[in-house]
């Protein structure tokens, strides 16, 4: 065995390693899918309840993109789709894992200490995927007795956590062929981050294409993030989906280990070139530094807003053969909804809030650039010159406000561009989408301002920006169905903005958060100004 | 022995007294004193962990004392820090570069934002240290990172160097190189250099002066013969007859006699004394031998292992 000799002590090390983040990790998608049975008995106690409530649902797309196809009104059914976007998270998750247990720890030269002693080659990757997997098998596992402890079918919720299961396997193995292309961590995560988008946008067309008898509906057959909701659980489970899975996770855990098995230590597929012997002439300033180092990343955000916008904007207008499509039942609650109008505005709403919060990750992201700068020493000799600390932040911060704003300025023109070319009409669909996505902009810019706070006064804890954000993002996704308090769901930043297009536009919370976002960036600053930098 | 007559007039390139810098528990600096005069090459020494680059980040702005004063170059270092930062330039001790920038663009980047650079000498530099600056950041070696960052300082016009164990990573070939830059800058008479350093050979070829430090605190400073004459040298003499009263000479230690030849360490101060006694004896040969820098800096290097012990 000496092909993977040391892979359990390297295991052991990424188990030590990540002892807090993975059981946190694997006990949050377990717990969710709790707290929608309990919603779903309390709000919606009887059959005719959640009869009308599938019907309403059926008719929101943005729901449907969001969590997948809703095959009935069944509790398990109603569970199972409603928590039908833990699978993306769960791709995130074990891509991004993967990736760290290997590129990262090569970019640090971390692989090279311990691939100097008896390990073997593959030892790295093999590890990385066993955690990864091992995990993501307990994450099905533990779903599925927990649904069926909650009294549901064993065969629905054994279907239901195979589909989980599935999931992170293959987007573990998914994160282990893109951490091979290149030298850099962070280009395999932009890579790996495109391919899920990808996944998403390709399983909301299938799906929104079956369900309004378009002929798209294979499409979904083609995202490993469909492949979860094929199995049906509680809706005539398939369990061949099982083979299919299990055929991609070899498939692609054989390529990552043939492209690894053909490079060098830190090299990647796509090598590096030399670059230019001396800087340009522009390069003379913090901001330019700033934009050297965030003008990939976002390239290619603005890329990938662009494109999921004009999927998502091309899907709208198929709401309306929904409707001429569907039962008399199913018109006279649209009806009441407030028509047709009405629904794909909902539809579009949804996407707005959804993007919204994927801008304010790339917020909090770009801004705590300023934190690995700090951390990789890189912020030392820059320090050293007449460069004030505020202007060093400055330059990485401008990034993170106009970043994301760029991004969701681009997302609302795409969205808007192909929703009006499909209904002939862009002149009044563009400014519509486009001033709904830059609502978001002051939500998004709270959590870029929150991210720079941290970093100025508390930095050891900047990147539990990310955990605001999840926290936010969950009392709004949730609250509704909980029937949480009023004031619990205010605390998450999102439910303050107007649902747009269609609704109000109300312009005081947006200079409330606009101001809140100022407030924060400031206390960041000041204590930015007065700490020691490296944190003792 | 520690010397603490410590001058703090405005010529001095920087005076640091009394310096306290505590991390949660731990104290990095108690009391640190260090004065390095315009124009000279100042050796910074002490074992590992011993607050060499805490005081550095003093001296930069990058971090507040929680006690004692620290000027540099006429100034505040904490509030001054911009205006200053344009008269000196900084070589890290442990060099990161920017993984998708050149080394061309790190130099060029660097030496913009202390305004300007001698682009004859960042040619010249490049050549001498054998460095190719079309290398992207992360494809450097160790010791090429440390090259970027020394051409980049080097090739600044500043009146200040500060250097952080710049040669730890360069073979003994780019060694060489470096001490020949740093004798131009000293030939130039008016730029200072603060060396902090390992390597005992270069501190001992660069440096008009030195400052050990030990657990935050400053145990020597002096040039190297002040300091040499702190410590024992040890005579080895052939004489014509039998010494007397050397052995009850205060500050003479371990002596042998054998068949007409002596042997001794003797305290800087009692040197003269036992000479004479040697000479009334009939000097047939004398070897004295001065302590070594290694000797220096093991006698605190190894208290600092019996304190240690003793805590334990």
């Amino acid at each position: 065995m000496t092909e993977l000799a040391g892979t359990g002590r390297l295991i052991r090390l990424a188990l030590r390693r990540d002892r807090v983040l993975l059981p946190l990790w694997i006990l949050f998608p377990c717990v969710v899918p709790l707290a929608f049975i309990s919603a779903f008995t309390s709000g919606f106690p009887t059959a005719a309840a959640r009869q009308e409530y599938a019907e309403t649902s059926l008719h929101n797309v943005a729901f449907t993109v969001a969590y997948g196809p809703l095959n009935g009104s069944s509790l398990g059914q109603l569970v199972t789709w409603r928590a039908g976007f833990i699978p993306v998270m769960i791709a995130l998750f074990s891509l991004l894992t993967v990736i760290r247990h290997t590129r990262t720890e090569e970019e640090a030269g971390r692989r090279e200490l311990i691939g100097a002693t008896a390990v073997s080659r593959h030892a790295g990757l093999t590890a990385a995927l066993i955690l990864t997997c091992g995990a993501s098998l307990v994450l099905g596992l533990v779903s599925a007795l927990l649904l069926v402890n909650a009294g549901l079918g064993a065969a629905g919720s054994l279907a239901y956590g195979a589909g989980l299961a599935t999931t992170g396997c293959v987007f573990a193995a998914t994160g282990a062929v893109v951490a091979q292309l290149t030298t850099g961590a962070g280009s395999a995560r932009g890579i790996g981050i495109a391919v899920i988008g990808t996944a998403f946008l390709l399983r909301g067309i299938g799906v929104v294409s079956e369900k309004s008898g378009g002929g798209l509906g294979w499409l979904s057959w083609l995202s490993p993030l469909g492949w979860a909701h094929q199995f049906r659980p509680f809706s005539g489970e398939r369990w061949w989906v099982l083979a299919l899975a299990g055929c991609g996770v070899a498939a692609l855990t054989a390529l990552a280990v043939a492209l690894s098995a053909r490079r060098d230590l830190g090299n990647g597929l796509f090598q590096a070139r030399p670059g230019p012997a001396g800087g340009a002439p522009g390069l003379r300033s913090p901001l330019a530094l700033a934009w050297r180092l965030h003008r990939g990343s976002l390239a290619s955000r603005i890329a990938g807003f662009a494109v999921v916008g004009f999927g998502l904007g091309g899907i709208a207008k198929s709401i309306g053969e929904l409707m001429d499509n569907s039962s008399p039942a199913a018109r006279e609650v649209l009806a009441r909804l407030g028509g047709q109008g009405t629904v794909v505005d909902q539809y579009l709403q949804g996407m707005m809030t959804m993007f919204g919060v994927a801008a304010a990750a790339y917020a909090i992201q770009a801004a705590l650039q300023l934190r690995a700068e700090e951390n990789g020493g890189r912020a030392e000799p820059l320090l050293a010159t007449p460069v004030d600390r505020l202007r060093w932040a400055g330059g990485h911060f401008v990034f993170a406000l106009l970043g994301p704003a760029a991004g969701l300025a681009v997302f609302g023109t795409a969205i808007g561009l192909a929703h009006g070319l499909n209904t002939g009409d862009v002149g009044r669909e563009l400014p519509r989408a486009l001033g709904a996505a830059l609502v978001q902009v002051p939500a998004v810019w709270v959590f870029a301002g929150l991210a720079l706070a941290l970093f100025g006064l508390l930095p050891r804890l900047a990147a539990g920006a990310f955990a605001v954000l999840l926290v936010s993002l969950l009392f709004g996704w949730v609250g509704g169905e909980l029937k949480l308090s009023q004031w619990v769901i205010d605390l998450s930043v999102f439910a303050h903005v107007p649902l747009l297009p269609g609704g109000e536009l109300t312009v005081l919370p947006l200079i409330v958060l606009t101001a809140m976002a100022a407030a924060l960036t400031l206390a960041g600053l000041l204590g930015l100004r007065r700490r020691d930098l490296p944190v003792g | 022995m520690t010397v603490t007559s410590y001058t703090h007039g405005q010529d001095g390139a920087i005076s640091v007294a009394g310096l306290v810098k505590a991390f949660g528990s731990t104290r990095a600096l108690d009391g640190l004193d260090l004065v390095v005069r315009t124009g000279e090459v100042h050796g910074f020494l002490g074992p590992n962990g011993a607050g060499k680059s805490t005081t550095l980040r003093i001296l930069l702005g990058l971090m507040r004392a929680d006690a004692g004063t620290a000027r540099l170059l006429g100034g505040d270092p904490w509030s001054d820090a911009t205006a200053l930062h344009r008269r000196l330039a900084y070589v890290p001790g442990d060099v990161t570069l920017w993984p998708n920038l050149t080394g061309g663009e790190v130099i060029d980047l660097l030496g913009r934002l202390r305004g300007g650079l001698d682009q004859r000498r960042r040619a010249d530099l490049l050549d001498r240290f054998d460095l190719d600056p079309r290398k992207k950041g992360r494809a450097y070696s160790k010791g090429n990172r440390q090259k970027v960052a020394l051409v980049a300082a080097l090739a600044s016009d500043v009146e200040l160097l500060i250097l952080d164990e710049p040669t730890s990573g360069l073979d003994p070939l780019m060694e060489e190189v470096f001490r020949q830059a740093v004798r131009d800058e000293q030939r130039r008479g008016d730029r200072t250099v603060l060396l902090s350093s390992h390597i005992l050979a270069e501190v001992e070829a660069l440096c008009d002066r030195l400052t050990i430090i030990r657990d935050g605190r400053t145990v020597e400073t002096g040039t190297l013969a002040d300091l040499r004459h702190l410590t024992r040298t040890t005579i080895r003499a052939e004489l014509a007859h039998s010494p007397n009263g050397l052995a009850d000479l205060p500050g003479v230690h371990n002596l042998r006699t054998g068949d007409g030849s002596v042997r001794f360490d003797v305290d800087g101060a009692a040197l003269d004394a036992a000479l004479r006694h040697l000479t009334q004896a009939g000097v047939r040969s004398l070897v004295s031998q001065p302590p070594t820098l290694e000797e220096l800096f093991l006698r605190h290097y190894e208290r600092d292992e019996t304190d240690r012990q003793v805590a334990r």
